[in-house]
């Protein structure tokens, strides 16, 4: 019982912990925005993390169900008066039927398909998001109104900080339990081998639709948190070089560590601010460093590191 | 090695980085800036930051503002919305900045305003739309003039020359698109008649099918074209192929020697609506933004060592209308600031001369525009009268 709470729940109580103790060190509003955003980023990493570091797929749109989850939590209050907490649930559910309907027939092949498909996905929906502009507002985007639950309304980021920091230990905790399941298990077994999986009686395709409609919606919530936080949305939210980001913080934090998807947006959230010191330089810094880690910490931050603590005990 | 353990280094990790943010510096007035440097909408963000940085030095070297030098503080949103609100908590929270001139696009500066309207700082926009200053937020103001203007200055013309019923076709750009909405929402106030729209896709090579429909179209006295980039030019090139004969104007999204390369000799006999400061060479001697425009052409021009965009332009607008508040204010007070903003009267800048009221945070009209005629492959001025 105790080995159970240390190996499988250990990280999230870690985790929880530090969101609570943090903010003791906060100076500012700002510090508690940038952990929300680290927080929104790292909710959305899990999902893409379940389905590249686990079903072994890569989707090079996965921005398109933040940019779809944003759109509802904007579109539905402002077009159709429905509450924005239902509209997160029904981004999230629509977000899902998507992901089936384009997962469905691509998963039943082999090889990467699904990342050309989700790449054209992705590129639909910033088109559609930029050229709709009766309903989105288009290229200058959208105001998206506060979120109001049983008549209080959530509003400034210490208040965001704790509604995102919860959320994500809630989706971090469901992550874990989802690895440990028959399911998780059968996903792993996927990634090692596709055939001997096959031979064991699992079915692929069925299994690999599912991890992807649930790491679709984990993006979708995660892009309602963003619109409902800023309180304005851009189609930007759905383009390609934020598909692109999120892919980038699963392999820095390591593919198949659902630890390493927080690590990843921490890094890529926090790096940014941090390097503004040097003006001019801070992109090719920003590449550098990303190159360094990757170089030497070849499977991502977290992995790389634990083996090479782990081998250092030995 | 356990669980607990390795948690614990990625803990220690997060928490290096998280330190690594803290980062202070000193002056007497702190004034802030988001804009996109680079990214897709780095045509605009590059200019704004060149222009704030050559002048915030040259009003240094002049002994600064009441006595008290000026620092800068520049963050780049890459053009994402949601950088830019990011940035703005920190100029706000961090940097403590009495004022802020900046936000490239509609998209980050509407998604900043709450931040400072909030913190009570004057932000002075460098962004089109007109609804950021519609309606009127206390502590947001822009300077470039709006498309809306565009379109009224066009109409105007146009009923000088007793012209009454067009053909709009619009690019489906977010230059485009935005004016287009504008022209068609003043039109029946100006008493004009779209009587056809077409439009084309930003990437579109050929514009005669839509072209053909307007010429069919019976009635039709001139054709506006709102967009920007290439597409205007292949129109202008396309509609003289067919042989239209109907006057056509042009935008001052192509406000730009470029178009009349691109274009060649089809662009004879196309007018267009255009901010003073590329023609600075062609206003009349006693034209009250000549010396201004002269002024910050040269001086961009031979900083940089690059040509002058309307977009640097709207830049040095904002910074000097915040100095001069300043100067006015005798404080850096934000608050007091922000109330000598508001009260400008009489500002020369480079996109026209400047009234503010607690009604009006832009405080440009239709003088800001100029109407030009193309004419043996350069500018001519329109007269006003």
């Amino acid at each position: 019982m105790v080995s159970l709470v240390q190996t499988r729940l250990m990280p999230a109580i870690v985790i929880a912990a530090l969101i609570v103790v943090l903010p003791a060190f906060f100076p500012s509003a700002y510090y508690y925005r940038i952990g929300v955003l680290v927080f929104i980023f790292a909710l959305a990493v899990v999902g893409l993390n379940l389905l590249m570091g686990f079903a072994g797929q890569v989707s090079l749109g996965h921005a398109g169900f933040l940019g779809i989850g944003a759109y509802s939590v904007a579109i539905g209050p402002v077009h159709f008066g429905v509450p924005s907490w239902l509209c997160l649930f029904g981004g999230a559910a629509l977000s899902g039927v998507v992901a089936f309907i384009v997962g469905r027939p691509i998963l039943k092949l082999k090889g990467h398909y699904l990342a050309v498909a989700t790449l054209g996905l992705g590129l639909l929906l910033a088109i559609v998001l930029t050229n709709e502009a009766r309903w989105t507002g288009g290229p200058d985007g959208m105001s998206v109104p506060r979120l109001v639950l049983f008549g209080w309304s959530a509003r400034g980021a210490t208040t965001w900080y704790w509604i995102a920091g919860a959320t994500f230990i809630v989706a971090f905790v469901l992550a874990l339990n989802l690895m440990d399941s028959p399911t998780g298990r059968a996903l792993r077994a996927i990634h090692d081998s596709e055939i001997a999986a096959r031979v064991l009686g699992i079915d692929v395709a069925r299994k690999k639709v599912a991890i992807f409609v649930i790491s679709a919606m984990y993006a979708s919530v995660a892009g309602s948190f963003l619109a409902l936080f800023n309180g304005y949305v851009t189609p930007d939210a759905a383009g390609f070089l934020r598909s692109i980001e999120l892919v980038a913080m699963v392999v820095l934090g390591g593919m198949g560590s659902i630890v390493g998807s927080l690590v990843g947006a921490v890094v890529l959230v926090v790096l940014p601010q941090a390097l503004t010191v040097f003006h001019d330089y801070e992109q090719v810094l920003l590449g550098l460093i990303v190159m360094v880690f990757m170089i030497f910490l070849r499977r991502g931050i977290v992995p790389s590191l634990a083996a090479a603590f782990a081998g250092r005990r030995k | 090695m356990g669980a607990l353990q390795r948690y614990a280094v990625a803990a220690v990790v997060g928490l290096i980085a998280l330190s690594a943010v803290e980062n202070r510096a000193f002056a007497q007035i702190k004034i802030g800036s988001v804009l996109s440097v680079t990214g897709p909408a780095s045509f605009l963000g590059d200019p704004e930051k060149r222009t704030l940085e050559i002048y915030v030095d040259e009003i240094n070297a002049k002994g600064g503002v009441n006595g008290q030098k000026l620092q800068l503080v520049v963050y780049d949103d890459a053009g994402s919305a949601d950088n830019a609100r990011t940035f703005a908590t920190r100029l706000v929270e961090e940097d403590k900045v009495v004022a802020m001139v900046g936000g490239s696009t509609t998209g980050t500066t509407m998604a900043m305003m709450q931040i400072f309207e909030e913190a009570k700082i004057p932000f002075i926009s460098l962004a089109g739309a007109i609804q950021i200053i519609e309606p009127v937020r206390r502590w947001v103001f822009k300077t470039p003039h709006t498309d809306k203007m565009a379109c009224e200055k066009i109409f105007a013309d146009l009923k000088k020359r007793g012209l009454k019923t067009i053909a709009l076709i619009s690019g489906t750009d977010a230059f485009g698109k935005s004016m287009r909405g504008q022209c068609v929402a003043v039109a029946p106030k100006a008493g004009i008649t779209v009587a056809i729209e077409e439009n084309y896709g930003p990437r579109d090579s050929d514009m005669t099918p839509q072209l053909t429909n307007i010429r069919n179209k019976a009635g039709v006295q001139a054709v506006v074209n709102p967009g920007f980039g290439q597409g205007p030019a292949i129109v202008t090139r396309n509609f003289r192929q067919l042989g239209i004969t109907l006057p056509l104007y042009q935008s001052h999204g192509v406000a730009s020697k470029q178009f009349i390369e691109l274009a060649g000799p089809a662009a004879e006999g196309v007018r267009l609506p255009a901010a003073a400061l590329l023609i600075a060479d062609k206003l009349p001697s006693g034209d009250k933004q000549k010396p201004v425009v002269e002024n910050y052409s040269r001086t961009y021009q031979t900083k940089t060592g690059q040509a002058v965009s309307t977009f640097g332009g709207h830049a040095y607008d904002g910074f000097m209308i915040l100095v001069e508040a300043m100067q006015r204010a005798k404080s850096a007070d934000s608050s007091q600031i922000r109330d000598e903003i508001e009260r400008t009267k009489g500002y020369v800048g480079t996109g026209g001369i400047v009234n503010m009221s607690a009604t009006d945070h832009m405080g440009l009209d239709l003088s800001a525009f100029k109407i030009l005629e193309i004419k043996g492959g350069d500018w001519t001025l329109v007269p006003d009268t």
